[in-house]
Parts: C-alpha cells; sequence; structure tokens
C-alpha cells in the first residue's frame, strides 16, 4: 500500500504541486475547513466515453448542493463544490482524486460510475483519509473502508427479479437465459445468479449462459438460440447486456418472432437515461429491475424531478426541461443529503467521526425512505421491478416488502465472507 | 359472490356509483355499474373483490377496464356535483407544462365526448390514479388469461393469435380445448392454423385419453413441433408410460430433431447472408474509394453516419409535416442519404483529398482528422447521446418460412438492397461510359487524360460515389443496430477487413470476402460463442492476409498513381 501511495504520488506530483507534498499524512480535511464555507468534491467524467452518464450525476449533485446551501447550508457551513474531469480516463481518475484531497482538502468527494475508475481511486482514498460516495449499482465483492455505496449490490437487484420471474405472479418461469456483455459486471452477475437459480432447485439444463462483445450488433445467432430454448414455453432472458448492444438485441428479438408475454427480457443495465436514444417499440411489456424509477409516485419525487427539471432550465444545461431522472441519479442525491445528515450528527467534518455518523442513517429519499446499514457501508433500499412502457417510462410491476440488505458478498457465490467495519476492520472470514 | 360485493358497498356508504355510460353503447347491468366504482377504490379488498365480479360476469366489454388496471392506465375523474367516474386513460400528450390524456369509458372503452362532441383530452394532473397492489394484480392476471386467451384468438393481428395459441398450448390447460377447436373452424392464416394444432396436440398429449395421447404425439412429431420436444422425451422417458404412447413419443421425438437440425441449417444459412449483405453494404463504398481510387479513407464510417442521421432528420420531418405518410419516410431517407453523404465526399475531395493523392500516410492522418471533426460535429449538433430512428412497420417483424423460422423483413430488405447496390455498381462501372472513364483513370491516370478524360472530374465523382454509397449503408444500418456520433467507429474496422481480404481494387473479391466472412461468422458462433467467434474471423483473416498479401483476388500492374 505505501510503495503504491509513493509511486502514484511520484506520478502526480507535477499536478499537486509542492505546497501539497506538506499534506501527505495528516487528515487534510482537519486543517481546511475554515471560514463560512465546505469543499467537496466532484469526480465524475465530463468528456469521453462514460461523459453521456456521469454528466446527469455531476448536474444532480450540483442541485443538491444548491438546496442545502439555499436552507443555510451544513452546520452553517456553505458548501462549495469542486468539480474535476477525470475525461473516462481512469488513471487521471486516480490523479484527480489525489488533487482533491491533497490540493483542495476536500472533506467528501461524490464520484465515479464504471468499477474500474472505482478501483483506480480506492488506493488514493484508502491512504489518505478521504471519502466517497459511489452512487452506481455494482457487482459487489468489495468492502472498502473509504467509500459508501448508495447503488445497488447484486443481491439488491439481481435475486429479487429471478424470484419475482419464479414467482406465480411474475409467470413461474423455469428457464433462464443469462446473456450479458463480457466484462466484470455481467460475467459477477451471471455467477450469482447462476449459484442462486442452482439452489433454488433449478436444474442445470435449463439454465443458459452467454456473453458478446462490447458494441456487439449482430445478434442473429444468439437470438436463433433463445428461440430455440424458449420453445415449449416458461423460458425467460435475464439480460445484463450494456447500453449500446440493447437496440439491436431487442429488435433482433422481437423480429424473430419472440414476444414479451411468453419469454420476457428481464434487463438490469438498461433505464430512463439509456431508453432516451431508443426505438422503445421493440421493448414493450419487457421487464427491468432497479431501485428507482422516474415513475415512482411519491410526493418527494414528484419534487425532485420538477426540480431537477426546473434547474436544467434555469443553468441552461442540455436537455432542459425534458431531462429525465434514473436510478444512479437518486442514488448521487441521496448520497448528498446523507453525507450532509452525517456531519451535523458528528458534528464535525472529521472523515473518521463522519463515516461513524453515516452507520444506520435514514433518508427519505425520491423512491422511498432508504438506510444505510450499520456496518458494511453499503444502502439498504427498495427493489422495483419495472415493465417497459412506449414512452420509455417504467410501470412499477413489483415492489419489495420493506428494504433489502446489501449484501457486498453474495451469499449464494461466496458465503464465507463478510463486510463489517464495526467489529471487523473490512472485509472477513465468518466461521464456519 | 354478489353477496359479498353488496357487503363491501354497505361497509362503504361513502363510496359514489360511477356515471352511467354515456349515450351510445348499451349501458352495462348495475352490478357491473357498481363493481366498476368499486376497482377505483383505495381499499384493496374492495378492489380486488369488484375485480373478481367483473371477471366472472364473463362480458367481454369489462376486458379493457382490467387490462387497464393491469397497466395502471385506470384513474377516477371528478364530475360536476362531487361525482365520480371511473375512466381509462390513452397516450399521453405533452401540451405546454400540462399533461393532457384522451379518456375512455370504463365500460367498453368508448371515447368520452364532450359537449361538443369531440373526444375530450383531460389534464392528468386533475385526475386521480387508482393505485394497484401486488394482490390485485394477482388477482386480475388469471382474470385477464381467461377472458383475452380467448378474445386474443379473434384478434385481427396474426402474430397475437399465433402467440396466444402457443401460450395455450404450453400451459396445457384442457379447458382451452374448446375455444382452440372453434379458433381453429375459422382460421384461415397457414402459421396461427399451425398453431392452434400444434396447440390441441400438446394439450391432448397432457390430458387425453390413452388412445387419444398416442395420436397426439405422432401428429406433434408430424408437425415438426419444437414447442413439444421436451414433453415427448419426457413422456417417452417416463416409466410408467404405455408402450404403444412411449414408442410413438420416441418415434415423434427423432422426427422433432431431424426437423430441428435442418431448420437450423437452413437458420445458420439465412444469417450468415445477412450479415454477409450488411458487410458488402459498408464495404462496399469503401471498395471503391480505397480499392479503387487507394485513398484510405479513415472517414468512411463517419460517413455512413451521415447517411445515418439523415435518415434520423428525414423521419423527424415525416412526423411533423407529413405524419400520414411517416410509414415511408424510409423510401424518402435512402435516396436522401445517398445526397447527403456523397455531398459530403465531394466536398472533402475537392477540399482536401485531391491535394494529398499518392500521399497515403498523410491522407489516412487527413481522413482520421476529418472523421473525429464530423464525429464532434454530430455531437454538437445532435447531442452525444444516440437518438431513436423508429423503424416502419413494414420493416418490423418477419415473414414466417417453415416451422421454426421466421425470416425479419428488415434483414430481408438489406439482402435486397445489398445486391441492388452491387448489381447497380456492376452495371455503372462495366456498362456505361463513365464506368469506363473511372477504370481508365484508376488504371493509368496519365493516359486516361491524355485521351481527353478529366481525371479530376473523374476523381470527385468517384469519391462521391463512394461516400454516397457509405450513406446508404449508414440508413441501412439504422434499422438494425444504434444511431449515434461513434456509429461509424463500429463498423470501419469491418469495412476494411472486408476489402483487405478481397483485394484492394477488386469489386468481385469484396463480394467474395464478405460472404466469406460473415458465412465463416455464423458458422463458427453458434457453437463458440459471440466472443471466441470474432476472436476466430480475425485470427483467420490475419492468416489469410499472410499467406495472400494482396486478398483473394490481387490486382494486376498498377492500379494507383504512386
Amino acid at each position: 500500500m505505501q510503495d503504491l501511495s509513493r509511486r502514484n504520488f511520484l506520478k502526480t506530483t507535477a499536478a499537486v504541486g509542492l505546497g501539497a507534498a506538506a499534506g501527505i499524512g495528516f487528515p487534510a480535511v482537519l486543517r481546511a475547513q475554515g471560514g463560512g464555507t465546505v469543499k467537496v468534491g466532484v469526480l465524475h467524467s465530463l468528456s469521453g466515453t462514460m461523459a453521456i452518464s456521469e454528466v446527469s450525476l455531476r448536474d444532480v449533485c450540483m442541485m443538491a448542493f444548491e438546496e442545502i446551501n439555499a436552507k443555510g447550508g451544513v452546520m452553517g457551513k456553505k458548501i462549495e463544490p469542486v468539480v474535476v474531469d477525470p475525461a473516462s480516463n481512469w488513471d487521471l481518475f486516480a490523479e484527480k482524486a489525489k488533487q482533491l484531497l491533497l490540493q483542495d482538502k476536500v472533506a467528501v468527494t461524490f464520484g465515479c460510475w464504471t468499477s474500474v475508475s472505482r478501483k483506480s481511486v480506492l488506493p488514493v482514498f484508502e491512504n489518505n483519509e478521504g471519502l466517497l460516495f459511489y452512487p452506481v449499482q455494482y457487482e459487489g465483492e468489495e468492502c472498502s473502508k473509504a467509500v459508501f455505496y448508495t447503488g445497488a449490490t447484486p443481491n439488491q437487484q439481481l435475486i429479487p427479479a429471478a424470484e419475482y420471474l419464479m414467482s406465480k405472479e411474475g409467470g413461474g418461469y423455469k428457464k433462464f437465459y443469462l446473456l450479458g456483455t463480457d466484462y466484470v459486471f455481467p460475467r459477477t452477475a451471471n455467477k450469482i445468479l447462476r449459484a442462486f437459480l442452482l439452489a433454488k432447485g433449478v436444474p442445470a439444463d435449463n439454465i443458459a449462459e452467454e456473453y458478446t462483445p462490447f458494441n456487439h450488433q449482430d445478434y442473429q445467432t444468439i437470438v436463433g438460440k433463445i428461440k430455440r430454448f424458449a420453445s415449449g414455453g416458461g423460458a425467460t432472458v435475464l439480460s445484463t447486456i450494456n447500453g449500446d448492444s440493447n437496440v439491436p438485441f431487442y429488435k433482433e428479438f422481437a423480429n424473430q418472432g419472440l414476444r414479451s408475454e411468453t419469454a420476457p427480457i428481464m434487463a438490469f443495465s438498461v433505464a430512463e437515461d439509456e431508453l432516451r436514444g431508443m426505438d422503445t417499440s421493440a421493448l414493450v411489456g419487457h421487464l427491468a429491475a432497479w431501485n428507482y424509477y422516474e415513475s415512482v409516485n411519491t410526493p418527494q419525487n414528484k419534487k425532485f424531478i420538477a426540480n431537477f427539471q426546473a434547474y436544467c432550465e434555469k443553468n441552461k444545461l442540455p436537455g432542459g426541461s425534458k431531462r429525465v431522472t434514473d436510478d444512479p441519479m437518486e442514488a448521487a442525491y441521496f448520497g448528498v443529503y446523507v453525507w450532509k445528515q452525517a456531519v451535523e450528527k458528528a458534528k464535525s467534518f472529521d472523515v473518521a467521526a463522519v463515516r461513524k455518523a453515516v452507520y444506520g442513517q435514514k433518508f427519505l429519499a425520491p423512491g422511498g425512505e432508504i438506510k444505510m446499514h450499520d456496518y458494511n457501508h453499503h444502502t439498504w433500499k427498495p427493489v422495483l421491478i419495472g415493465e417497459i412502457l412506449k414512452d420509455g417510462q417504467f410501470k412499477v410491476v413489483s415492489r419489495s416488502k420493506g428494504l433489502v440488505e446489501p449484501e457486498p458478498w453474495s451469499k449464494y457465490t461466496s458465503p464465507d465472507k463478510g463486510c463489517d467495519w464495526v467489529k471487523h476492520q473490512g472485509t472477513y472470514q465468518k466461521k464456519a | 359472490m354478489f353477496i359479498r360485493l353488496l357487503l363491501a358497498l354497505a361497509l362503504l356508504p361513502g363510496l359514489t356509483a360511477p356515471a352511467a355510460a354515456q349515450g351510445g353503447p348499451p349501458s352495462p347491468v348495475p352490478e357491473i355499474v357498481k363493481a366498476i366504482g368499486e376497482v377505483a377504490s383505495s381499499d384493496a379488498a374492495v378492489q380486488e373483490a369488484a375485480a373478481v365480479a367483473l371477471g366472472k360476469s364473463g362480458d367481454r366489454k369489462i376486458l379493457p377496464l382490467l387490462e387497464a388496471l393491469r397497466e395502471g392506465s385506470v384513474y377516477v375523474r371528478p364530475l360536476p356535483g362531487g361525482r365520480k367516474e371511473t375512466v381509462i386513460v390513452g397516450d399521453k400528450v405533452n401540451e405546454g407544462d400540462k399533461t393532457l390524456v384522451p379518456i375512455f369509458t370504463a365500460y367498453g372503452r368508448d371515447p368520452i365526448q364532450g359537449p361538443d362532441g369531440k373526444p375530450i383530452l383531460a389534464d392528468l394532473s386533475k385526475l386521480e390514479e387508482v393505485s394497484t397492489g401486488r394482490s390485485l394484480r394477482l388477482v386480475l392476471r388469471p382474470l385477464i388469461d381467461a377472458f383475452s386467451g380467448q378474445s386474443q384468438l379473434a384478434d385481427p393481428d396474426w402474430t397475437v393469435r399465433q402467440a396466444a395459441a402457443v401460450k395455450i398450448g404450453n400451459v396445457g390447460d384442457p379447458g382451452g380445448l374448446p375455444a382452440l377447436t372453434e379458433a381453429l373452424a375459422k382460421e384461415k392464416d397457414r402459421w396461427v392454423r399451425y398453431a392452434l394444432e400444434e396447440a390441441i396436440a400438446l394439450i391432448q398429449l397432457k390430458a387425453g385419453a390413452p388412445a387419444e395421447r398416442v395420436i397426439a404425439a405422432t401428429r406433434l412429431g408430424a408437425l415438426g413441433s419444437g414447442d413439444a420436444l421436451d414433453r415427448l422425451r419426457e413422456v417417452a422417458a417416463t416409466a410408467d408410460t404405455p408402450p404403444a404412447l412411449k414408442e410413438a413419443a420416441a418415434t415423434a421425438v427423432k422426427r422433432i430433431e431431424r426437423w430441428s437440425l435442418l431448420t437450423q441449417g437452413i437458420q445458420v444459412a439465412f444469417q450468415g447472408v445477412s450479415l454477409s449483405s450488411i458487410l458488402l453494404l459498408m464495404a462496399l463504398g469503401l471498395a471503391i474509394i480505397f480499392g479503387l481510387m487507394g485513398v484510405i479513407n479513415m472517414a468512411h464510417g463517419e460517413l455512413m453516419a451521415l447517411g445515418a442521421y439523415t435518415t434520423y432528420v428525414t423521419q423527424g420531418w415525416f412526423q411533423g409535416h407529413a405524419a400520414g405518410a411517416f410509414e415511408y419516410y424510409f423510401l424518402v431517407a435512402l435516396p436522401l442519404s445517398f445526397l447527403v453523404a456523397g455531398a459530403a465526399g465531394f466536398v472533402l475531395e475537392r477540399g482536401v483529398i485531391r491535394f494529398l493523392y499518392g500521399r497515403p500516410l498523410e491522407t489516412l492522418l487527413l481522413t482520421w482528422g476529418i472523421s473525429l471533426m464530423i464525429q464532434q460535429g454530430l455531437r454538437l449538433w445532435f447531442g452525444a447521446a444516440n437518438v431513436d430512428v423508429i423503424s416502419p412497420k413494414w420493416l418490423s417483424g418477419g415473414v414466417p418460412v417453415m416451422v421454426g423460422i421466421q425470416l425479419p423483413y428488415n434483414r430481408l430488405f438489406i439482402i435486397g438492397l445489398a445486391t441492388v447496390a452491387v448489381c447497380g455498381m456492376y452495371l455503372l462501372l462495366f456498362k456505361t461510359d463513365a464506368g469506363l472513364r473511372i477504370r481508365a483513370v484508376t488504371q493509368n491516370r496519365g493516359m486516361a487524360a491524355c485521351l481527353g478524360v478529366r481525371s479530376r472530374r473523374v476523381d470527385a465523382l468517384t469519391f462521391a460515389l463512394g461516400a454516397g454509397l457509405a450513406g446508404i449503408a449508414g440508413c441501412a444500418l439504422t434499422q438494425i443496430g444504434n444511431v449515434g456520433p461513434e456509429l461509424g467507429q463500429n463498423y470501419i474496422v469491418d469495412s476494411f477487413m472486408v476489402v483487405v481480404t478481397g483485394g484492394v481494387g477488386k469489386l468481385l473479391g469484396t463480394i467474395l470476402a464478405a460472404l466469406g466472412i460473415g458465412g465463416l461468422n455464423k458458422i463458427i458462433e453458434p457453437s463458440f460463442g459471440a466472443v471466441f467467434g470474432k476472436v476466430a474471423i480475425l485470427v483467420v483473416v490475419i492468416l489469410f492476409i499472410q499467406r495472400r498479401p494482396s486478398g483473394l483476388f490481387a490486382a494486376k500492374g498498377r492500379y494507383a498513381d504512386s
């Protein structure tokens, strides 16, 4: 760890400057927070391939800061955002994170989308007493002291979706085609799903698993396979296909004569933001599993959407009043408020104190009340199954009873591991 | 049932009865009127009881309401005098900051008209949504299935009828038999008849008398029914199955397996041809620009993107100005894409590329720079997100050609388009004067110029032609893939791969390379998966190029200016 830190440090000396060198090793925040403001970092790609997704997260964080400042700030201090652009470049993420922690001495950072960017900043936050709120559903198998994960763990998305499909109401499906883009999230997700299905007594012959490269366009063969797999009825597709490949996949699916009534696709990576650029006619009736939808019918969600659209219009952001909200945006938004509440509970901006105060924190998020876990740094969330409608929105067809506990280590694939920062030091071996 | 209903009513004295259906259509019986009011109740138990009552009423006109309840498009509309009415709402229309919806009667789903006789558009925020909980949806599902299974068998859309028949067959409930037999007697469409016969046989196999089951098993074998395969195997493997049935089932399984092997073979062949046609369409323009002119055009993909965005803009125009002819926008977009991309190619050639003939490295860098500029331009103009191009109806869905095979219209169309484009190119190059001049300039610019060919003009037009073909490819690709600023990046590698493998400068080589790469890919993919399929193709192409550096057909003599 020390080596890594030094190497990164040398690499970034130019960017950070000599002044920051003295700051290494000291809790940066203790000295930084004088005067009437508190600096917080926003670490989202504003350019490059991930910009399309991450810009919305920056926007929603900025809106939350503005809301908080309008009500007097955090403990009387106004939030002063430091927005940096890591430009979808994983190495630059680490450099920018260092800059935020050592040069700007931010009290907390909100950021990252892809797992690789998160992995790249982890050592920086861990070695420099940083605090990161990470808002995107991810593959789990991580338990960092420096990070609070406000997105879903696999069990908060995958397992309830599979349970729903197996239930009488969901259609009582018996055969499962696991289809994904070839990278870490779908691979881990399908590993967990397979273990879960096998544990539930689904015979191995009734589970198929398949991957496609990024940007795959030609789904003829796969849809043909699914069609044969689905003959005889009772089959469903669990899809972790990434953004761009979804249009050709759903189109081919419909064109070869498969229908959502007979073989529905349950998607884990298609949200409102992705549906903006799609001809949704082929998707109608298929399903998705998330923890929030724009269509969730709560007063606080209506307010959230109206405020966000007004905010975008006021600040002349692209899309203006037509902007949509989705799951990661909601998670980014309530992350800001959870941090604020924790600071107020701890009566300090000190990272160690704030971290303890986050445990068990509750917040009435747009999608319904959420609760931070008491010791594993993840979030209790509701799970919602949605059906895709013609206008690119989701109709919620099933809602988990209460909140689902986050499991960074899935009990189906890693039953011997746990994540606990109160009684243990992060990941630990459970006693058999 | 009605006692429970009345009880519920008595318990809820405040509940208001809905207004009777407005004029025209026959009014429902009072019990239904009551139940319609009650499904909008906020008490889940009352809601469920009412839904069951509606379902049991057997009145077909109530089906839209049950379906709307599942979809969540049932609302309560306040009427003057404090009364309330349960209504179904249609698709949302945005007008200013208000969201308007057309409203329909709960009974029969007839449009509700205002005093002026026009359908009312109601303000959505003034309506109160009827919440449908999990348990209500549980209750609704079998009710709707019971209703819709039958009504879907009479749907005007054949795909709906077919899907309904398949579903009833897979469920295997003997209660569905009369409806299936009745539908079969009336059905004319070959594929729906097939699905109906299959469904009947499936039900008989599951629940019929012993003799019936043997006949059903044989019948399913004769039908080549893929849906029956698992069930027949099960029957054949079960120990206490009567020997006659066991034998019939085993024979049927063999027949179906043979049939499915045949259909799989045909499917792979079609998929290969389809992928080849797409590759060919993409590579054709490049075969001219890179193959004939020797210009390494890295902006080829972006010219395709221009064609795709032209399609998007055309679609938008049709939506706004000629909604009635929307189904035909694609036929207009096709030549437009050719013209737009062709014009861009012309400007490109006249503006910059002509100064760099014979300097391949500089051309490569230049066109790559241009590709980035076009990409960024598209991003600035249309936004970084993908845009949606809606497929016209005649390019959605597919035509079933034999049991188990449905050929998608969009792919058939692209195969046709590629064929036309290739034939057109052939005729142009080899049967016209213009083609003769193009070939002359390609083979020997100096000599052609001496003989009076305006070689500069031929260059520009050839480049424009190649660019236009890229535009057509882009337009066609909107029907199978995404349209976004990065569209070109996804296709450029494949395009170059086809042209290089085919042999630079040879049209026939390009065609054969496209067929070879597409076919090989589809043969490898079913058994090894998409990821490995892609890798394997690249390896094969690399090995091939190593053996034959100049591709399938090496150009003889000189073809470029170098």
